[in-house]
């Protein structure tokens, strides 16, 4: 076949697409035309703002924007567009919140070296897989030492940790912690002892009852009061707790939902074999559960992802905290939509690659099946 | 089941959080010099009031009074370390023991001083619901704004004032209904009403932010009384005497002259109280359990009442708040603080 037949067919091919998808009738033509106009305008309007009439760190009169008074938004009402200088100059708080900056290093090193503790977890036909899942084990605790400090490195609060630091501990702290105790909650809802099963039914049941802002204000608020003087756990630890206490009751509902999915012949033809619960349950049950679990966990994870930014209610910088102390600050305010688009765009760019990363698991997994 | 459960859990919580509002607490003061650093509860961030620059440093008059206790306590104004809180949270993160005090634009209430169990030691910024117009409307006097349409939060105190303000002067007025503040100011930069009433000093903060901040004046009336001022627990009157007096230390300062720039020479001054304030006649300090150039340290590090002001909220800064009500008694305001003796 010459390349100038691939073109037609190929051509043609989209062209056929064109006309079954967007053009097959005049109502859709007219409705495509619409919403081609409507997406033209909205786009443009979006990236003339955001980009094309955009300050980044200079005016248009090539000066460093030092404050908002600096924007060439500002200095000529109407002509220009976004003034991101607020997100360059408040660029480390965004990150790492007030985390002393010449220690920022440690929050560097240890979002450089996130990726390698959960790749491990994430894809299993990488080289040396064994090694990252060594790391993934070890990392937790290397995080904590380079973030919080201990022997050799200067201890900072957590009440210093803020922006992104924040938000990420939070939700991937809560994922990591509540995925195991998700699965036990799981398990033990469909267990045959009662006293477990009461248990588990009761918590699940108390914490799925009551919003994830009230945990927080009860963890935040309340738990201090109970303790003697002077015990205070730490204010954001309080939130982790809760945090990973809500995503465990969700992700167990969204795993029992798998076990339940699973045929008893399973479990009956294991049983036959002599395996016992932990076995059946580790090699047979659980395997199956999860893979059909995926989307509503992926789900539930990217829900508490975007849950995390409720924290800023108790008084914690994350993301949104951080961007909204940014717009109090008298050199910015009033950049409202500079910070919000930054704030959704990071959101986004997480939430997306969980979304992505489902899709790719259960496509790998489904090939498996067939 | 699992309702008698919860309900029994919710009733076990409430009679914790009683009991243990009620218990005691330790020396404030003994618990801050042994910890090396002041727990302050600050705002999560206000324009002028309190929130962090962009080197990440906490900056405005309600942060200066907690560096001024820290300069009190520790000799040096940084050793303070700012806890944001909500407004939902500020008083329980008090109770609780999380912070050693709370400096944070609250408003000093007879129900919050003696239920919650607070104790206000001062004032530091006198606040209260004024009204802005645009300067086209040639309005100088809230007495003028008689068939005026105001965008105003509904259900809110600064409803009742308004009503109560409008009636009291016999006035009528056209009221624009709007749910939260920041829509409130912008329904008034939109034109959809002529006035914007909340607490002065957000009218500043708002019209610092407007593209012509001097197109826009704040009427001199103010028809609420809110004073602002720092708050410790209950029960432990050595550590509010300390706080109270780091307050007053900054205001007495002013009445006195003594800045952070002349501190050094009115050492030298024949003024009794300026020597006893600034330690040079000792046993001031003691009382408190402070040593004696604790006021030395305030003055030096954090500086005076007027310029804490002038450089946060200041007629030189973007909010733009002329002394008015937080002038010196001496000077027409009402801010007062008992004589150094």
């Amino acid at each position: 076949m010459s390349s100038t037949t691939i073109q037609i067919i190929s051509r043609s091919k989209y062209y056929n697409w064109l006309v079954k998808n967007l053009f097959s009738s005049w109502v859709n033509t007219i409705l495509t035309v619409i919403a081609l106009i409507f997406v033209y305008q909205v786009g443009s309007f979006f990236l003339s703002w955001a980009i094309f009439d955009a300050d980044f760190r200079y005016n248009f009169q090539g000066e460093l924007i030092i404050d908002r008074g600096f924007c060439s938004k500002n200095i000529m009402p109407g002509e220009y567009g976004a003034c991101w200088a607020i997100i360059f100059a408040r660029w480390n708080q965004f990150m790492y919140g007030l985390y002393p900056i010449e220690e920022a290093w440690r929050v560097n090193l240890i979002y450089a070296l996130l990726p390698l503790a959960i790749i491990g977890i994430l894809f299993d036909k990488i080289p040396f897989r064994r090694y990252f899942i060594y790391f993934t084990f070890i990392f937790p605790f290397l995080a904590y030492f380079m973030l919080y400090g201990g022997p050799g490195l200067s201890v900072v609060g957590t009440n210093k940790w803020g922006g992104l630091l924040v938000t990420l501990f939070l939700g991937v702290t809560g994922i990591g912690l509540a995925f195991p105790l998700s699965i036990l909650l799981a398990l033990g809802r469909r267990s045959k002892m009662p006293i477990i099963k009461s248990l588990c039914v009761v918590f699940i049941e108390f914490i799925r009852g009551v919003p994830l802002i009230t945990l927080l204000f009860t963890a935040n608020v309340m738990l201090p009061l109970f303790l003697p003087d002077g015990v205070n756990p730490d204010n954001l630890l309080r939130a982790l707790v809760a945090v990973t206490l809500f995503q465990s009751a969700y992700m167990a509902e969204a795993i029992r939902g798998g076990l339940q999915a699973i045929p008893r012949g399973q479990v009956e033809a294991a049983q036959s074999l002599g395996l016992s619960y932990w076995q059946t349950t580790r090699k047979i049950v659980l395997p199956q559960a999860l893979k059909i679990a995926i989307p509503p966990i992926v789900n539930t994870c990217i829900g508490l992802f975007k849950d995390t930014s409720l924290v800023l209610i108790i008084g914690l910088f994350d993301l949104l905290g951080i961007g909204r102390a940014a717009l109090a600050d008298m050199t910015w305010t009033k950049l409202y939509y500079e910070v919000y688009v930054f704030i959704s765009l990071v959101f986004f760019i997480f939430c997306f690659g969980m979304s992505r990363y489902s899709l790719y698991l259960e496509k790998k997994l489904k090939t498996d099946n067939s | 089941m699992t309702k008698i459960k919860s309900l029994f859990i919710s009733l076990v919580l409430t009679l914790g959080v009683s009991t243990a509002i009620a218990g005691s607490h330790g020396s404030t003061h003994d618990l801050v010099k042994e910890r090396g650093k002041l727990m302050c509860g600050s705002n999560t961030g206000l324009a002028g009031f309190g929130a962090p620059n962009d080197a990440g440093v906490w900056e405005g008059i309600d942060v200066d009074v907690c560096r001024a206790v820290a300069a009190a306590v520790f000799g040096d104004a940084s050793k303070v370390e700012y806890v944001p809180t909500t407004s939902k949270v500020r008083f329980t993160v008090l109770q609780s023991g999380e912070i050693d005090m709370l400096s944070r634009n609250t408003t000093w209430t007879l129900s919050r001083d003696v239920d919650l169990g607070l104790e206000f030691v001062g004032v530091n910024y006198y606040d209260g619901q004024g009204f802005m117009v645009n300067k086209s409307l040639g309005v100088s006097s809230a007495m003028e704004l008689d068939g005026a349409s105001v965008c105003i939060q509904v259900g809110t105190t600064t409803e009742m004032n308004l009503a109560d303000f409008f009636k009291a002067n016999d006035m009528s007025y056209e009221s624009v209904p709007v749910e939260t503040n920041s829509e409130a100011d912008a329904a008034y930069t939109a034109g959809r009403c002529d006035v914007y009433t909340t607490d002065a000093s957000g009218l500043y903060a708002s019209r610092a932010g407007y593209p012509d901040p001097s197109a826009h004046v704040v009427l001199p009336e103010i028809v609420s009384k809110e004073p602002l001022g720092p708050a410790v627990r209950h029960g432990d009157s050595e550590w509010a005497d300390i706080v109270r007096w780091s307050l007053n230390a900054m205001i007495i300062g002013e009445e006195l002259g003594i800045t952070s720039a002349n501190v050094d020479e009115m050492k030298s001054s024949k003024n009794p109280e300026v020597l006893r304030l600034l330690g040079v006649d000792a046993g001031y300090g003691a009382m408190l359990g402070l040593s004696d150039d604790w006021a030395y340290n305030i003055l030096s590090q954090v500086g005076n009442y007027s310029e804490s002001f002038e450089k946060h909220i200041g007629p030189n800064t973007p909010i733009n708040i002329q002394r008015g009500l937080n002038a010196l008694y001496k000077d027409g305001g009402i801010l007062y603080a008992p004589p150094f003796r």
